[in-house]
């Protein structure tokens, strides 16, 4: 059978010449991406500033949604947007955060509970009060930061401190650019965008992992090779199994944004944007170039590296019967780890 | 890296087995597995926003505890001072404590110590801790008395302790099932209760705090009149009705007493009325009251409330009496059950509420399982397609794989909610990952020139190291997000999480096992990849 070969095996495209493209393209982007957090903001959810969201169903036909915000206008609670959501029959309330603290949010509730009374299904129901809602911006603030931390710590030991800096900036600019693309699309900012965050941070870097492991075995064997040489030639080797991935990762991405329904819908699709496009592309274009000027390659020769991967299973040896001879080298790889 | 003794490949098997069976619960009916042995019961428990419920977070009002404790040293000052009959004044609480300055120069001291009597040595669980209750501290006659940080704090957590049991007592009455109540943080409690729908009678009865006492009602002058002024030792209460009463603040009896309240009607005008029963010591103290003040009118007070000032026609000497008041039988019946329950020792407030209704979750559980069945099938086409016999393996892996993340995440009793699917769904594009970094490098090893097993050998020693690194990365993130995250998100995190060790397990070993005795069988010439 032939098999799927997205890459061609010899694939030697240059992509370290690209970094006098792709990092004034990024500057500009991230710069961007702020410029739009700042002056365009984000969808705050009402996890992070407070307030009620209520998800209803009308029994009987369409909602009437004139009608509706006619209604629940003439309990004058203040702002608040309708909206459909997934199915005609469906509606989304939210009613931004009372003032009087967290008993004039229940209050809230139960006047709109009363004024649609018993024509629509409650799906949902969240209130937020304004303590809680304090804490869990805090909270996330806080996590992101603390994983950006540990992250760094770990790649700093696993590696040499150039890698984890690279690593992190790479990164940072996922970040930026996902918050970007999240205040562009208005796609609600809340909790879920944190995990979706989170986990474009944890994908990301799982990817710049994979190509500076590379780097770094090619730093071990070529001693010699001019370091653009050597970026790019670990790069196209790995090219195959980043589009390999990101196509299997796409794909199931894909399928939760077709199926999995309006309620992590905003969070498959930040997902999308930061995993496969952004975080793709960092990985090749950001992530090793910047190796070049973060001085990787001058310290080659320092002596704390570990010593080369163990000698191959001489070609003779097929696997044997009797656990005699290839114990030794599983061992050995297996003591590296 | 191909190489397994016996022993060894038949522990991998079992350990996945094991894993995977530990999943079964989850397939059978719940009255099935009831009737297996209860290490074998344990299984994901569906999150709130996939079989609908309420979650509600409670805070206990620690400003309302705070006064209490400083009214209660307030009182002891007063009591203290009396007995050693030495003369102060300005007795008043200011800020967080209280002070009181004493008149003569020469009772100082005696004050001083008398006062000094009120403050204990705090023992915690851990013992003294030489810390005690109050400080006291002494400027030239004017003695403050403030109450400690950590008795504050400790004061705090026994009312939370206190209302977690008192709010058990109250769910259970109205006969919600399997809620969960724990506490959160320091001064937070949160209910959850599966399949209920619409919360407004439960928000309606945690939100009270049912302080019942039963006091007189002061005589001496008209509400009207009392706007201006009044004795010291009465208030004003409003009633249900709107009108205002001028009521002692001694209590007679306090809710405390009470061993029984029911809801019923009233034999004379078949009105809902509340039935309670007090214990002896209540019955005592009720009786002597209710004889001394024959003709007078008494109050009932629910939360600072005039439910009815009824006047005292006998003395009510069996212990037991009946609350009337304008109540339907579904606010009578919920007064008994608060009367039942206790009174909470502080106000609690709702600061953050989710309900999911069953409708949604069950769309849901539907949406999530189209979007496993679509995503694994068209990853698991892909793989075939890009691998053909070693992208069947990866298949297989990766079936385990979501096998195993069920079997730990019910040895965890893990909640699964919508995002924790969303979890999973990913962990399968994500597993396979392991697989294509191993067979990439196996291609690699192949074009360098080896022979075919040389090149699988040299495959996985390579690919394992990366996969260790890429994995861990993405685990830091995972465990970031469940220490900070709540409810579905951190069912996002614990799947995510889960699906990563479980990915390393079966890289790292079946993956490895199955390849070795493909290895084995077949001693193939060249790699089919």
């Amino acid at each position: 059978m032939r098999l799927l070969r997205i890459v061609p095996d010899d694939t030697k495209f240059d992509f370290m010449r690209f970094r006098r493209i792709s990092f004034p393209v990024s500057a500009m982007l991230s710069i961007a991406a702020i410029a739009l957090f700042f002056f365009h903001g984000l969808n705050f959810g009402i996890d992070f500033i407070g307030g009620t969201l209520m998800e209803v169903q009308t029994k009987a036909g369409p909602a009437d949604l004139s009608k509706m915000r006619a209604t629940i206008e003439s309990l004058h609670l203040g702002d608040f947007q309708l909206q459909q959501f997934g199915a005609p029959d469906d509606v989304l309330i939210r009613i931004s955060e009372q003032p009087g603290g967290d008993e004039a949010q229940q209050a809230a509730v139960q006047k709109v509970r009363d004024a649609l009374g018993d024509d629509v299904d409650y799906r949902r129901v969240e209130v937020v009060g304004p303590s809680v809602s304090t804490e869990l911006l805090a909270y996330g603030t806080i996590g992101l930061v603390l994983a950006i931390v540990a992250i760094l710590i770990y790649l700093w030991f696993r590696f040499e401190w150039q890698f984890a800096l690279g690593a992190m900036i790479a990164n940072v600019h996922d970040l930026v650019l996902t918050v970007g693309f999240m205040s562009l699309t208005h796609i609600d900012f809340d909790l879920t965008s944190i995990a979706a965050l989170l986990t474009i941070l944890g994908y990301s870097l799982n990817d710049t992992v994979v190509i500076y492991d590379r780097i770094r075995e090619m730093l071990r064997r070529y001693k010699r090779m001019p370091m653009p040489d050597l970026l790019n030639a670990s790069v196209n080797a790995t090219l195959s199994r980043s589009i390999v991935t990101h196509v299997t990762v796409a794909m199931s991405l894909l399928a939760l944004l077709l199926f999995g329904g309006q309620a992590i819908h905003s969070f498959t699709a930040t997902m999308m944007f930061g995993v496969v496009l952004v975080g793709t592309y960092t990985s090749v274009f950001i992530a090793s170039p910047i190796l070049i000027y973060l001085g990787v390659g001058s310290t080659r020769h320092g002596g704390t590296e570990e010593p080369e991967a163990p000698p191959v299973v001489p070609s003779a040896t097929p696997v044997p019967a009797k656990p005699v001879k290839p114990s030794t080298p599983s061992r050995r790889a297996r003591a590296r780890r | 890296m191909l190489f397994f003794t016996r022993w060894k490949a038949a522990a991998i098997l079992l350990t996945a087995l094991a894993v995977c069976l530990c999943a079964l619960p989850n397939f059978f009916p719940e009255r099935v597995v009831r009737t297996w042995p209860s290490w074998a019961q344990r299984h994901v428990v569906l999150g709130l926003d996939l079989q609908g419920g309420s979650h509600l977070l409670l805070e206990v009002d620690t400003g309302a505890v705070r006064k209490e404790q400083l009214q209660a040293i307030d009182d002891d000052v007063l009591r203290v001072l009396r007995q050693a009959r030495i003369p102060f004044t300005g007795r008043a609480i200011h800020g967080n404590a209280v002070e009181v300055h004493i008149t003569r120069d020469t009772d100082l001291d005696t004050a001083l110590g008398k006062l000094r009597e009120l403050s204990q040595p705090l023992s915690g669980l851990a013992g003294s801790t030489g810390q005690r209750n109050i400080d006291i501290t002494n400027n030239s006659g004017l003695i403050t008395l403030a109450p400690t940080d950590a008795a504050v704090t400790e004061r705090v957590r026994q009312a939370v302790d206190q209302s977690i049991e008192i709010i058990e007592r109250r769910v259970n009455e109205i006969g919600l099932v399997e809620p969960t109540i724990q506490r959160e943080g320091a001064d937070r409690i949160l209910v959850q209760v599966p399949g209920l729908q619409d919360p407004t009678r439960l928000k309606e009865l945690l939100g009270k705090t049912a302080k019942l006492d039963f006091r007189m009602v002061d005589l001496s002058m008209t509400p009207e009149q009392a706007q201006d002024a009044h004795p010291s030792e009465s208030e004003i209460l409003d009633g249900e009705g709107g009108q205002k009463f001028l009521i002692e603040k001694r209590v007679l009896v306090s809710g405390a007493d009470l061993v029984d309240a029911q809801a019923g009607f009233d034999p004379t005008n078949n009105q809902p009325v509340v039935n309670f029963r007090f214990n002896s010591g209540g019955a005592r103290k009720f009786a002597d009251v209710t004889t001394a003040n024959v003709g007078k009118p008494f109050a009932i007070v629910l939360d600072n409330k005039v439910i009815s000032a009824p006047v005292i026609r006998t003395p009510i000497i069996g212990g037991s009496g009946q609350i009337s008041g304008n109540f339907t039988v579904q606010s009578a019946n919920d007064l008994a059950v608060l009367l039942r329950a206790g009174a909470l020792p502080a106000p609690l407030t709702i600061i953050e509420e989710r309900t999911v209704g069953p409708g949604l979750g069950q769309d849901s559980i539907n949406a999530g399982e189209h979007a496993a069945y679509a995503g694994a099938a068209l990853v698991i086409i892909f793989m075939f397609v890009t691998y053909g016999l070693f992208g069947l393996f990866a298949n297989i892996a990766v079936a385990v794989n979501v096998a195993m993340i069920f079997g730990v995440l019910s040895l965890l009793s893990a909640t699964l909610t919508l995002p924790g699917i969303a979890g999973i769904v990913l962990t399968v594009g994500i597993a396979v990952d392991s697989n294509v970094l191993i067979y990439e490098r196996i291609r690699e090893e192949v074009r360098a020139g080896r022979t075919a097993i040389n090149a699988i050998d040299a495959g996985f020693t390579r690919a394992l190291a990366t996969i260790l690194d890429s994995n861990i990365t993405t685990f830091i993130a995972a465990a970031v997000l469940f220490y900070i995250g709540t409810g579905p998100v951190r069912g996002f995190a614990v799947t995510l999480g889960v699906g990563i060790i479980t990915t390393l397990f079966t890289a790292f070993t079946l993956t490895r096992l199955i390849v070795a005795y493909w290895v084995r069988l077949w001693r193939p010439k060249v790699v089919p990849i």
